[in-house]
C-alpha cells in the first residue's frame, strides 16, 4: 500500500508541474529557471506600445547637456553632422508633424534622408539610445538622461518645444506627433509569415524567354575613367592562377590590350603577404592599441573622420613624441576643426605607445 | 619575347605587334576622344567589327595560344626540375593551424573606400571573384558589424529565453552544445548588398557588387527546441525578438511561424569548426532565407511575445523607400538572385577560346530551379548547368560553356527559384520601387567583356 501510494503522488506531482516540465523532462539537466534579477538585467527592449518602457523623465534642457557631453562628438552639435554617421535631425516641417507622413519623403532630388524623417515610431529611438549608446560606451546613460537625450532630439525636430520633459506619462502623446508615424507600410511580399495579412505576390514579374528577348543591349552606365583604380588595384585583388587574371588599373587603360601587356611574367604584383615585413611589430602593437581604445572611432589611418588621420598628425608633429602623449590624455581643441577631442582614459604606458608611433610617422 | 613563351596561362600577346601603322593612328584616334565614349561604342561597333578600326586591329591573326611550344623544344618548367622536385619539403605540423598557400593572398575580404567612415559600424566583403563551390571559406566571410567586433569567452557566455513563456530559461554554452543538434547548408546575405548598384554602376567587382554574400554550413539546435524546453506560448506567441549580447545589442522581430518549421536555428558551428568571432562567436542565429541582419551574432536572448517590435534595424534602417514615400517596413526575405562570378568586372580574359562560365544562384524562398545565361545583353539565352548540391536556401553554383570570339559580350545571368519567380532586369525592378530603397536589389547583372579582354560592370538599357 505504501508503495502504491507513493507512486501516486509522484504522478500527481509529475502532472501538476504540467507542460512546461514535461518538455524539460525530454532533456533532463539543460537550462535553469531564470531569476528575475536576471531577466530585468537583460530584458531591456521597449515595444512600440511602449510595453518594457521604464518610468521616469528627462527635460530637454538635462538631454543638452548629455548630448554636448557624449553624443556631439560623433552626431553634431545639432544632431545634422555626417561626419561619422549619417545626419538624425532635419528634413521634416511642422506640416509633416500634422499629417504623419515626410513630404521630402516624396522628392527624388532629397538629398539624403535623416533618422528623424524615417523612423515613425518613437519608441525606437529610446530603445537604441538606451540599449548602443554612446556608440562607444553603450548601456551606460541612466534611465534620467534617455529620457532626457530623447526629448532633446525630438526638439530639435520641433516635435516637443524647448522647455519640454519627456517621461512615460506624456511618450504616447509625443507618439501622435511623430513626423513619419505614418510613413510605414507592409504590403510586401517579403515578410515570411502572415502576420501582417495574407502574403502579397512578388511585385516583379520576370519571364523565362530564350530567344530575340530584348533588342540589342546599350550600355547605359559605366564606371567613369576616374574611378578606375578607386577600389585599389583590381590586379591585386583575384587569384594570381586560372582562366583570368585581374586588370592592373594602376595604369589607365590606355591603349587595347594595354592590360594585357601588364601581365607579362616576372611583373606580376607581389602578394600582399609577401611584402617586406620589417619594422612592423612596432606599428602593429599601436595599431593594436588604437583598436583597443577606440581611438579609430574618430581618426583614420590616412583620412579624417571626426579628428584628423594619423597621418595628418604625423606629419605635423613629427618627433613630438611627448606633446603627443599630453594631448591623447588631456584632449584638446581649435586646431584640426570644430569638434573638440574629450581627454582620454587610457594608461599612460599605451599613451605613450601610441603617441611614439605617430611621432614617427604613423606607418601601417 | 623569351619570356613570355614559357609563361603559365594564357597570355595574349601585346596588340602593338598586331598593329600597322594606321591601326596605332586609330587607337589612338580614340583614345583622345575620350574612354567613355569609347565603351559606348564598344558594344555597338561589335556588329560591324571589320568595319570598325578598334575591333579589328585588336583580333589577332592567329588565336594566340596560352601554352605555347618554346624553341628550345620544351618548357623549362618541364625540363628542368624544380626545387620542390629535387628537395625535401616541409615536416608535419609546421603550422597547427594550415593557412592558405602564399600564392592565394590576393583574397581577402575587403572594405569599400568611402562607403563608411568607421571601421567599426561598417562592412567587409567577400572575395566572390575568386572562390569555387558554394562554400565561403570562413575566413573570407563577409563582415557586418555596428558596433565592432568581440571575442568572447565561451564559458561566460548565457542565452536566456523569456517573455511569453511558462517560465523564463537560462543556458550555458555547454548546455546547448549537449542538445540534439543540425548541420545544414545556407546562404547569409545582407539586405543591401548590390545596393550601391540601384541607380547606377557605382563600384568595379563582383566583390562590391555582391560580396556581402556568404555561404556556410551551420550547427546549432533548432530554436524551437529551447522555446518548447522554456514553454513557450507558441499559439499567442506570434513574433519572438532575438537579441545580441555585444555593444549594440542588435535587436529584430522574426514570425513565430519560421521558427515553429524548425528551420531557424542557434548555431555555434560554421564549417566544421566553431563560429569565427566575426560572424558571432560562440552563438549567433541562423534564419533561412532572410537578410544577414536578423542572424543575430553573440546572441544573448530570445523574447516570445505578440506584437513586432519596431527595433532601429527595423524603423530606422533596412526599411525599403518606395515612390510613393512610403517606407516598406519588415522587408525580410531575399528574393531569388544570381550573379556570374566569371567573367566579372576588374578581370582580363587573357585571350579568346573557350571559357567556362561561372556563377552562384540563391533564394530566400527555397532552392534554385534554373539558371540561364545571356553573353548578349539579354537578347538570347542558354540554359546552364545547375552542381551539385542544390540546397533549399543556400547557394547554388552554376556553369556555362562559352567560346569567346573576341568581340564585346555583354554577360547575364538569370535564376529562377522553385516558387516559379524569376529574377527581374533593373528596368522591371525599378518600375516598381525606384532607385532609392537601398535594399533588396536582386536584378540581373550585367559584365562587359570588352575586345581587350577586359571586364567591366555596366548596366544595359
Amino acid at each position: 500500500m505504501f508503495k502504491f501510494h507513493k507512486a501516486v503522488l509522484i504522478c500527481a506531482a509529475l502532472l501538476s508541474a504540467g507542460w512546461a516540465a514535461a518538455q524539460s523532462a525530454k532533456y533532463p539537466g539543460v537550462g535553469r529557471d531564470a531569476t528575475p534579477k536576471e531577466v530585468a538585467a537583460w530584458d531591456i527592449d521597449v515595444r512600440p506600445d511602449f510595453k518594457g518602457l521604464p518610468a521616469g523623465s528627462g527635460s530637454v534642457a538635462k538631454g543638452q547637456d548629455v548630448w554636448e557631453a557624449k553624443c556631439a562628438q560623433c552626431h553634431g552639435i545639432f544632431g545634422e553632422s555626417n561626419e561619422v554617421f549619417a545626419p538624425l535631425i532635419g528634413g521634416t516641417t511642422a506640416q509633416d508633424i500634422q499629417t504623419g507622413r515626410v513630404a521630402n519623403l516624396t522628392r527624388a532630388d532629397y538629398p539624403g534622408r535623416t533618422t528623424i524623417m524615417k523612423v515613425a515610431t518613437v519608441s525606437t529611438l529610446w530603445d537604441y539610445i538606451n540599449r548602443a549608446m554612446p556608440w562607444n560606451n553603450p548601456k551606460t546613460l541612466s534611465t534620467e538622461e534617455v529620457y532626457a537625450v530623447t526629448g532633446f532630439l525630438l526638439s530639435l525636430a520641433g516635435v516637443v518645444p524647448d522647455d519640454f520633459t519627456l517621461s512615460n506619462q506624456n511618450i504616447a502623446e509625443v507618439q501622435n506627433r511623430m513626423p513619419n508615424r505614418n510613413g510605414m507600410s507592409t504590403a510586401h511580399a517579403m515578410w515570411p509569415g502572415k502576420e501582417f495579412g495574407s502574403a502579397l505576390k512578388p511585385d516583379t514579374s520576370n519571364i523565362i524567354c530564350m530567344k530575340d528577348c530584348v533588342p540589342q543591349a546599350k550600355v547605359a552606365s559605366f564606371l567613369p575613367d576616374f574611378a578606375r583604380n578607386a577600389h585599389g588595384n583590381l590586379r591585386e585583388q583575384n587569384r594570381l592562377v586560372g582562366q583570368q587574371k585581374g586588370v592592373d588599373t594602376s595604369k589607365t587603360e590606355g591603349k587595347v590590350g594595354a592590360s594585357v601587356v601588364a601581365l607579362a611574367p616576372g611583373t606580376a604584383a607581389p602578394a600582399a603577404s609577401l611584402k617586406a615585413e620589417d619594422g612592423k611589430s612596432e606599428s602593429k602593437i599601436a595599431i593594436a592599441l588604437l583598436n583597443k581604445h577606440v581611438c579609430t572611432a574618430c581618426h583614420g589611418m590616412d583620412k579624417k573622420i571626426v579628428g584628423p588621420g594619423f597621418n595628418e598628425i604625423a606629419k605635423k608633429y613629427p618627433g613630438k613624441a611627448e606633446y603627443l602623449a599630453g594631448k591623447i590624455k588631456a584632449g584638446g581643441s581649435g586646431l584640426w576643426g570644430p569638434i573638440p577631442m574629450p581627454a582620454q582614459a587610457l594608461g599612460e604606458a599605451d599613451a605613450k605607445t601610441i603617441a611614439a608611433w605617430i611621432a614617427k610617422g604613423a606607418q601601417k | 619575347m623569351k619570356e613570355e613563351r614559357t609563361s603559365s596561362g594564357r597570355l595574349l600577346k601585346a596588340p602593338e605587334n598586331f598593329l600597322n601603322l594606321e591601326g596605332v593612328r586609330t587607337v589612338f584616334a580614340q583614345g583622345k576622344q575620350g574612354r567613355r565614349d569609347f565603351i559606348r561604342k564598344a558594344f555597338i561597333t561589335a556588329t560591324a567589327a571589320t568595319a570598325a578600326g578598334v575591333a579589328a586591329v585588336a583580333t589577332p591573326t592567329a588565336w594566340a595560344q596560352g601554352n605555347p611550344l618554346p624553341s628550345e623544344g620544351g618548357d623549362p618548367h618541364i625540363l628542368n626540375l624544380p626545387a620542390h622536385a629535387t628537395g625535401l619539403g616541409q615536416g608535419v605540423a609546421t603550422e597547427g593551424y594550415g593557412k592558405p598557400s602564399q600564392f592565394e593572398a590576393n583574397l581577402q575580404r575587403r572594405q569599400s573606400p568611402g562607403l563608411t567612415q568607421t571601421t567599426q559600424a561598417s562592412v567587409s566583403f567577400a572575395p566572390l571573384q575568386s572562390l569555387f563551390g558554394i562554400v565561403t571559406p570562413s575566413g573570407l566571410h563577409f563582415e557586418r558589424h555596428h558596433q565592432g567586433w568581440w571575442d568572447i569567452d565561451p564559458s561566460k557566455h548565457r542565452f536566456m529565453i523569456n517573455g511569453m513563456v511558462k517560465s523564463a530559461k537560462v543556458f550555458t554554452m555547454d548546455e546547448i552544445m549537449r542538445l540534439p543538434s543540425v548541420s545544414r547548408f545556407h546562404f547569409i546575405e545582407c539586405g543591401a548588398n548590390t545596393a550601391v548598384d540601384w541607380g547606377n554602376v557605382a563600384v568595379p567587382t563582383v566583390q562590391y557588387t555582391h560580396g556581402m554574400l556568404s555561404c556556410s554550413e551551420f550547427t546549432g539546435v533548432p530554436l524551437i527546441t529551447l522555446l518548447e524546453l522554456a514553454g513557450a506560448d507558441l499559439k499567442n506567441g506570434k513574433f519572438i525578438l532575438a537579441e545580441g549580447g555585444d555593444g549594440s545589442s542588435m535587436t529584430r522581430t522574426i514570425p513565430m511561424s519560421l521558427i515553429t518549421s524548425g528551420e531557424v536555428l542557434v548555431a555555434y558551428g560554421q564549417n566544421g569548426e566553431m563560429l569565427r568571432p566575426e560572424n558571432g562567436y560562440p552563438l549567433r542565429l541562423v534564419v533561412p532565407g532572410v537578410q544577414g541582419v536578423s542572424w543575430v551574432k553573440y546572441l544573448r536572448r530570445i523574447e516570445v511575445g505578440d506584437k513586432p517590435y519596431a527595433a532601429k534595424d527595423e524603423a530606422i534602417h533596412y526599411m525599403d523607400l518606395q515612390p510613393s514615400g512610403l517606407h516598406r517596413q519588415y522587408t525580410n526575405i531575399q528574393e531569388c538572385k544570381s550573379v556570374v562570378t566569371t567573367p566579372s568586372g576588374g578581370q582580363v580574359l587573357l585571350d579568346k577560346g573557350f571559357y567556362n562560365i561561372t556563377g552562384l544562384a540563391w533564394s530566400g524562398k527555397g532552392k534554385v530551379k534554373r539558371v540561364d545565361v545571356s553573353t548578349d545583353g539579354g537578347r538570347n539565352w542558354r540554359s546552364a548547368r545547375l552542381e551539385t548540391p542544390v540546397l533549399s536556401k543556400a547557394l547554388t553554383r552554376f556553369n556555362l560553356d562559352w567560346v569567346w570570339d573576341g568581340k564585346p559580350a555583354i554577360i547575364q545571368s538569370r535564376a529562377q527559384d522553385e516558387t516559379g519567380y524569376v529574377q527581374p532586369m533593373y528596368k522591371q525592378l525599378r518600375d516598381v520601387r525606384g532607385t532609392r530603397s537601398i535594399y533588396h536589389n536582386n536584378a540581373i547583372q550585367s559584365w562587359l567583356v570588352q575586345e581587350n579582354g577586359e571586364v567591366k560592370n555596366v548596366q544595359v538599357s
